[in-house]
């Protein structure tokens, strides 16, 4: 007894340690590259002159949003790429036309030096007008290049007064051109209309709308949308997907993204070699007003046309994505140089624009593509065609019975035979 | 049986003692290891990874959709809970619980409050979903639950403009009920289905992205063992004493009574 709880306690520790080791084995490795490059971040900031009201805890909106910023830039993760542009902090005058372009880089979005910054947001007064728009298109700038994660942190306390471009056509585009793009809203005192405009900012990108009205739900929402930058995300890769099954492209195990049109369908090809299994998920993303009542159909089909399996979604109402997906285990051959078959996914969706909505750029659209090794098969219902519950004890112990009945009868009969020669 | 036992208490050693191991290795300032997750994500691809039996709480604002994600195995049938706190004033809202499963496709509640509607005045909404039984292995063309990753979806589905944007807290918790062997298939997957397996990077690091990560306490079941072995073995055990004592019924006791005694 003594030998095998020590043995197992053995194993126990063995094993504890061996699975920590695989586990965790990069407790070294952590704040190395990743391969990544460092998420940014940048911060914009309505510098107009509805920031000198003071309402928000008896203080200014301009007070709490320094202090706020105080705070956040303090607790900015190491890795990430801070930025700070302001919009309506330079022209008191009333030109709408020099005002509407009123938007200044006021920290370049870099490694952050917190003592520089606090101090170039300590020199903000609220002056001007709110060229929500404009500003949006520059902090796009600001984030150009690298692969890491890009996130613009809004922060207004009154709506666009540069129409008719309109801030939420502007955060489309931005997030139809800028892969892993999303902007987050926060309104200061919001009235409805506010709410209104960056709610649909941020649902134009799949970012989050807040209302603020207190300091510390200032402070603890960027600092936790700062956080949410720093937590590492796979970012999908473009794909261009084709009108047709021949002129698709070929994709391998990964993610993708895309943008699809009303009414559009679009192709993907996939190899998959005979003992592999495709594995496709879609998820098309409802980023400006659309009717209710929705679809998403996914479709592998057969170079020539077949379809082979599909999936569908459908839902109604308030949506951010619809999706759904399909696998397609591909029997084992024989012959080892099989050839591999190119299967196509064909995505279509019928979202339809709310009236008045403009129609392009097209949807985003991301798309889930993993081919693992070996199928799978099942010949029976029930695991390898085992059974279970009391109706089978009784058939077996009744049929072991008849069997032993009659084992015994002819026993008997064969002694009595052999008896009567 | 023990020894199945005995390796299940291994594991489970093997869980307790790699939790405070994985809180020593991570140092971010952002996640607890061993805690619950207090954030959410806003789309499958950033879903917050949730342990089964883990209270995850997130803050968010109405309007958000908020994403959590959870690995559930064969035999298990998953029971998802959501409590949303619902700010001081506010006019009636609808809130809605989906669950996706791995593939992304929708998952059916059999019952549970998927959607519930808070009059203006409530302080919190509760929602549930019970998920069908996980199968070990389904067809291609069924949309049955099968092991892998799972997707919670919490979000208001109808919420008046003026209401967008304020605060709500929200609280979600996975635990599910094994179901057993009346619940087994045959077949099984070569790959539980969690999203980006197959472009998982081949040696793994901490803070490697990935699309879904966390697997059951004890690992993916290999799917051969249910409790349908011990009921056909069983079975087979009683088949044969029964052929026994039908045997031995026609026997009767002793030698026949017609033999003489010095045959």
């Amino acid at each position: 007894m003594i030998t095998r709880t020590r043995l197992a306690s053995g194993v126990c520790a063995l094993l504890a340690a061996l699975t920590a080791g695989l586990a965790f084995p990069a407790g070294a490795a952590a704040g190395e590259p990743t391969g990544q490059d460092a998420p940014k971040v940048d911060l914009v900031l309505d510098v107009s002159g509805s920031m000198r009201a003071r309402d928000i805890d008896g203080q200014s909106r301009m007070a709490a949003a320094k202090q706020a910023f105080n705070e956040v830039l303090d607790a900015t993760p190491e890795e990430v790429e801070l930025g700070i542009r302001t919009l309506g902090a330079d022209y008191p005058g009333n030109d709408r036309k020099t005002g509407c372009k009123d938007t200044a880089r006021l920290y370049p979005v870099g490694p952050l030096d917190r003592t520089e910054a606090k101090t170039a947001v300590a020199t903000l007064t609220p002056t001007g007008w709110t060229p929500i728009g404009p500003a949006l298109l520059k902090a796009a700038d600001d984030l150009e290049g690298g692969d890491g994660s890009k996130r613009i942190v809004l922060i207004s306390d009154g709506e666009d007064t540069c129409a008719p471009l309109d801030p939420c056509e502007v955060a489309r585009e931005i997030a139809a051109k800028g892969i892993g793009l999303t902007i987050d809203t926060l309104g200061l005192v919001p009235t409805a209309k506010l709410s209104r405009q960056l709610s649909c900012i941020a649902e134009a990108t799949g970012g989050t709308y807040t209302s603020v009205e207190h300091q510390d739900e200032l402070t603890d929402k960027v600092n936790q949308l700062v956080d949410r930058a720093a937590d590492p995300v796979v970012t999908p890769v473009p794909a261009e997907g084709a009108d047709r099954c021949s002129a698709a492209p070929t994709l391998k195990s990964g993610l993708y993204t895309d943008r699809e049109e009303f009414g559009q369908q679009r192709f993907y090809r996939v190899d998959v070699r005979p003992g592999q299994e495709l594995r496709a998920s879609v998820s098309v993303g409802a980023d400006r007003a659309v009717n209710p009542g929705h679809g998403v159909l996914l479709r592998a089909v057969t170079s020539k046309g077949r379809e082979i399996v599909r999936g569908e979604a459908a839902g109604t109402g308030r949506t951010d994505v619809l999706s759904t997906g399909l696998r397609y285990p591909k029997a084992d051959s024989d012959d080892e140089d099989a050839p591999a078959e190119a299967v196509c996914l064909a995505v279509s969706h019928s979202f339809s624009p709310a009236s008045g909505v403009k129609t392009t750029p097209g949807l985003p659209l991301e798309l889930t593509v993993d081919v693992v090794d070996a199928p799978d098969q099942a010949g029976d219902v029930a695991a390898f065609g085992l059974g279970r519950g009391w109706w089978l004890l009784g058939v077996l112990i009744l049929a072991g019975f008849l069997a032993g009945l009659v084992w015994g009868w002819l026993s008997r009969w064969r002694v009595a035979v052999w008896r009567t020669n | 049986m023990r020894v199945i036992r005995a390796l299940s208490a291994a594991l489970l050693t093997v869980g307790v003692a790699a939790g405070p191991a994985a809180a020593d290795a991570s140092p971010s300032p952002s996640q607890d290891g061993s805690s619950a997750p207090t954030q959410a994500g806003t789309s499958f691809r950033t879903a917050t990874e949730i342990e089964q039996g883990q209270r995850a709480t997130a803050s968010g604002s109405t309007g958000d959709y908020l994403y959590w994600s959870f690995p559930a195995d064969t035999g298990q049938r998953p029971t998802v809970r959501a409590t949303v706190k619902l700010p001081e004033t506010h006019a009636a809202q609808t809130w809605q619980i989906v669950v996706y499963d791995g593939l992304r496709r929708r998952q059916a509640c059999q019952y549970g409050a998927q959607t519930r509607t808070a009059a203006a005045d409530a302080s919190s909404v509760e929602l549930a979903c019970v998920l069908r039984t996980v199968r070990a292995w389904s067809e291609p063309w069924a949309n049955d639950p099968l092991p892998g990753t799972y997707y919670i979806r919490v979000t208001p589905v109808g919420v008046a403009t003026a209401d967008l944007g304020l605060p709500v807290g929200t609280e979600v918790r996975a635990d599910s009920e094994d179901v057993g062997g009346s619940a087994a298939v045959d077949g099984s997957l070569a790959e539980p289905l969690v999203p980006g397996i197959a472009s998982k990077p081949e040696e793994e690091q901490q803070d490697a992205a990935v699309l879904a990560g966390l697997e059951p306490e004890d690992g993916w079941t290999s799917g051969w063992w249910s409790d349908r072995w011990v009921w056909t073995a069983v079975g087979g055990i009683l088949a044969a004493l029964a052929g026994v004592g039908g045997y031995a019924l026609t026997r009767g006791t002793g030698r026949p009574s017609r033999v003489p005694p010095a045959a």
